[in-house]
């Protein structure tokens, strides 16, 4: 056990440095809540994806560079240790992408995924109704069969920078239905500038305009445009749900970032007699190092996983070989050895595989990501109450709309509420509550 | 012992209530946040009305007080509505002129020592809340004229509100500050005065010409002071901008403020005193009166916020037994149970510390400073989980800016740090 990187990590790691000490804008981009913020952090992903570094983990045939987890793990550390920008693109990239790769089309992969990459289209995810929130599945809106595809009505809610993106995918009730309401959904692809599609922009906390209601009526949507089956809507959308409270929506590295930035505070600022706050500086921290590090086991695992998965198919082939020449024996003894291996690793791989670890995950980002804003401002004392609209606010404001974005943080993804239900029914095997 | 509101506290409270309750707040916090303080004045005058203004006012001083039990039941009220407005501020600034009035009549005669307050002459409470426009302004010192031995305010006897010292900004220098040079000078003059110029006669003048009006209802002020931070709430909406500076200590009446700074909750406007304007007093009495007034306004601050927290909890509870996910109300669920139930706690044993705090400051007991802390502490910490409670419960319709509950949960932040920070206080609880 050790958390040192591979030579080729490092290597990795040093490019990934170097490149963000040149380009990194050196003064922070302004919120990308905001119509001006949202374009400068969409020229930042140009930049990004230019040099490919927007989707690390990606295949390169789709502007990626096939890191691995921990490549990825490494390059989030040095994106936020360089305090890079915040990711606009980051519904489709964490969200849409996984679900195209699990379920999408090689089209749909080929026509989709380039221009998520560099940032040309942005996109916006509409699964949320007024009436279906936690209850995701009692959802109303609905896509209705026309010829060559699909018409869509109702109304989404709480789309987040839906003002300004391009596209939208969601959930829609249409297809083939079943006996609960889960069945009978589906999930596409659609426009937000698209003829029948009107999009009111809802103000957060501080006013700006963070998500939008979407009106949707007789909005065309091909065939093409569909993910997965028709009908099978929810099972496409779950098996992918776990993306959006897992590590991949909030790596480490932004944790780790943002607690090296509270410790410096506390140094700057703190009275050291005011041991309390210290105290929740230092719990920051550890919590931090904690998310950290957990995430390096998840990262060994997945890589051992793929390793696995490498291995079953060198087996394999070797098997098939083998067969071809005749020798028998030996082919028996292969697949004794590739079947030991898989099973030794299958308890792992099902662990991490467990959509409900991401739920563990989430509950302890947004969690943490509130406690390091919130000390942050009891250490600013009076000036803590400043809005990042403010000449005076400290760090340019950067506390302070990290402390907005971070009160969301427990509701969206599914709110902590339901992720305990989750821990405490999927993993600790206790009774399903009525719900 | 009678450790509960009487009969015609309690009626206090309902009236002041109904009156809240039609007065549609949230709209006269929101024309406030835009800096439209129309509104805001128009419920300021009938909160005055129904007398909360008096209520930290001396009877000497045509007011009532002081009554903190009253002024708790009133401040709970306000939070519970979320009137816009420096409250506190008035609360403590009134606080803070009875005490230097006060001391200086304890000590006169007896000039240089305590009550080192500057300029002016003979100390008049002149008009009549009745008629406010038929008197003489009378309050000690001429901001353009610090020598000038002729009482004014340099206040148009026309018009009492042209007594705002306190719109704009310095032209000069916007975020400054310092303050431009004229000002620098001025403070540099002010400065440089001897004890000799000092007489105890303009403390008492300013709370002459001030605590009526504020009584009244006519003035609402603000106040800026070292254990408060560098802002003034509201600047830009009170007749008068008070600032304790720490160097004296030096209480002055400021000739102006900085740009408003938003705040977390827009409805609190935040701006800086210019270190410009009348010297009214300087010295250990200010030190003293200081203190005492930082006390009112942790005071104050934790009604309001035990009223922000009962709102929460109340909207949040209504909320719950409405808010169906899973064909059933969210209420009904165990986890919303418990948090809301928790939060009702917190709030309950929170209020029996405010009132404690208010009988501790009715004796002017030695330990009220300790009292006030721990109230401030438990008001603060209670009204913040009933925020995020709140903002959790409600999904993220609580976390839009148009949706009313915003109101209260951004005043819940704020107020949980302003006038005392929990560490402060909790430092105070200890010290006794
Ligand atoms: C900043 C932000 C951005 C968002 N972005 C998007 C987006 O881009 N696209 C999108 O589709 N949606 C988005 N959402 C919506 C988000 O997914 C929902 O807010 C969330 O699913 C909760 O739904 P709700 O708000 O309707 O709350 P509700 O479901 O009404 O829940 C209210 C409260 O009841 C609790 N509750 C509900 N059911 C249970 C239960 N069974 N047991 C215990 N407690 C329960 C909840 O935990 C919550 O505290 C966003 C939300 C926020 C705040």
């Amino acid at each position: 056990m050790d958390l040192d990187p591979s030579p080729d990590e490092a290597a990795f790691r040093a490019e990934a440095r170097s490149w963000l000490a040149a380009h990194v804008p050196t003064a922070p981009l302004p919120s990308l809540e905001t119509a001006e913020g949202f374009a400068a952090h969409r020229a930042w992903e140009r930049i990004l994806a230019a040099n490919g570094w927007s989707v690390v983990s990606w295949p390169r045939r789709y502007g990626g560079r096939g890191a691995s987890t921990t490549e990825w793990l490494l390059f989030e550390q040095e994106y936020y240790a360089a305090g890079a920008p915040g990711r606009v693109s980051q519904n489709g990239t964490q969200l849409l992408a996984p679900t195209l790769f699990a379920h999408g089309t090689a089209e749909q992969r080929a026509r989709v995924l380039p221009p998520m990459a560099d940032g040309e289209v942005i996109w916006a995810q509409a699964w949320s109704e007024p009436e279906a929130g936690s209850d995701l599945a009692a959802l109303r809106a609905t896509a209705r069969r026309t010829s060559g595809g699909w018409l869509l009505y109702g109304q989404k809610t709480w789309s987040s920078r839906a003002a300004f993106a391009d596209r939208a995918f969601g959930l829609f009730r249409g297809g083939p239905a079943g006996e609960r309401p889960h069945q009978g959904l589906t999930y596409v692809m659609f426009p937000l500038d698209a003829p029948g599609v009107t999009v009111r922009p809802i103000r957060r906390l501080d006013g700006k305009p963070a998500f939008a209601e979407l009106f949707l009526d007789g909005v065309f949507v091909p065939d093409r445009d569909v993910i997965g089956e028709p009908g099978q809507g929810w099972r496409v959308a779950m098996s992918t749900a776990g993306s959006e409270r897992g590590l991949t929506l909030r790596s480490p590295g932004r944790f780790t970032a943002a607690a090296a930035r509270l410790a410096a505070l506390w140094r700057e600022r703190a009275d050291p007699a005011d041991t309390a706050l210290r105290d929740r500086v230092a719990d920051a921290v550890i919590a931090a190092r904690a998310y950290h590090l957990r995430a390096c086991a998840t990262a060994t695992r997945e890589t051992e996983a793929a390793a696995s998965r490498a291995a079953e198919t060198r087996a394999g082939e070797a098997r098939a070989a083998e067969t071809r020449s005749g020798t028998r024996a030996s082919a028996r003894a292969t697949v004794r050895r590739a079947a030991t291996a898989a099973t030794a690793r299958a308890a792992d791989r099902q662990r991490a595989d467990n959509p409900a670890e991401a739920s563990v995950n989430k509950v302890f980002w947004s969690e943490l990501d509130l406690a390091l804003h919130e000390t942050a401002l009891d250490l600013l004392g009076p000036y803590g109450e400043l809005s990042d609209a403010a000449a005076d606010a400290p760090g340019g404001g950067r506390w302070a709309e990290g402390y907005v974005f971070s009160l969301a943080g427990p509701v969206y993804a599914g709110t902590n509420e339901i992720q305990r239900d989750i821990i405490a029914e999927r993993l600790l095997g206790l009774d399903r509550g009525r719900r | 012992m009678w450790f509960d509101l009487d009969d015609a506290q309690r009626e206090f409270a309902r009236t002041l209530n109904r009156m809240l309750s039609a007065a549609d707040t949230p709209a006269v916090a929101r024309a406030w946040a835009a800096g439209e303080h129309g509104p805001g004045r128009a419920l300021w005058t009938r909160l005055s009305d129904a007398g909360v203004f008096a209520l930290a006012v001396p009877e000497a001083y045509e007011g009532v007080g002081p009554l903190p039990v009253e002024l708790a039941v009133a401040l709970i009220e306000a939070g519970r509505h979320a009137v816009p407005g420096p409250l506190v501020e008035t609360v403590a600034a009134s606080a803070l002129l009875t005490a230097l009035a006060e001391e200086a009549d304890a000590s006169a005669g007896d000039p240089g020592d305590n009550a080192q307050a500057l300029g002016g002459t003979t100390p008049s409470t002149g008009d009549t809340p009745r008629n406010p426009d038929s008197t003489t302004p009378s309050t000690g010192h001429n901001p353009r004229n610090p020598d000038s031995t002729t009482p004014s305010t340099g206040e148009n006897p026309q018009n009492p509100d042209s007594t705002a010292p306190s719109t704009g900004h310095n032209p000069q220098n916007p975020g400054s500050t310092t303050g431009n040079a004229d000002d620098a000078t001025k403070d540099a003059h002010d400065t440089a005065r001897g004890p000799d110029d000092i007489t105890e006669s303009s403390a008492r003048a300013a709370a002459g010409f001030w605590l009526p009006r504020i009584a009244s209802g006519r003035a609402s002020v603000t106040l800026a002071a070292p254990a408060g931070g560098p802002y003034a709430l509201d600047a830009d909406a009170a007749d008068a901008v008070f600032v304790v500076e720490a160097e004296g200590p030096t209480l002055r009446l400021a000739a102006g403020h900085s740009p408003v700074q938003p705040s977390f909750d827009p409805a609190r406007r935040l701006a800086r005193p210019v270190p410009a304007g009348t010297v009214l007093a300087r010295g250990r009495a200010v030190a003293a009166a200081t203190a005492r007034a930082t006390d009112w306004a942790a005071f104050a601050t934790a009604a309001q916020t035990l009223g922000v927290g009962l709102t929460l909890l109340d909207r949040t509870v209504a909320y719950a037994k409405q808010r169906a996910q899973f064909g059933r109300p969210i209420g009904s669920f165990q986890a919303v149970k418990h948090r809301l139930a928790d939060v009702h706690v917190a709030l309950e044993f929170a209020r029996p510390l405010l009132y404690g705090a208010a009988v501790a400051l009715a004796r002017g007991a030695r330990d009220a400073g300790a009292a006030v802390a721990a109230a401030k502490v438990a008001a603060g910490e209670a009204a913040y989980d009933a925020a995020r409670a709140a903002l959790q419960l409600h999904g993220a319709l609580g976390y839009t800016d148009e949706y009313p509950l915003s109101l209260w949960f951004r005043k819940a932040r704020a107020l949980r740090m302003a006038w005392g920070s929990p560490a402060h206080c909790r430092a105070r609880v200890l010290a006794g």
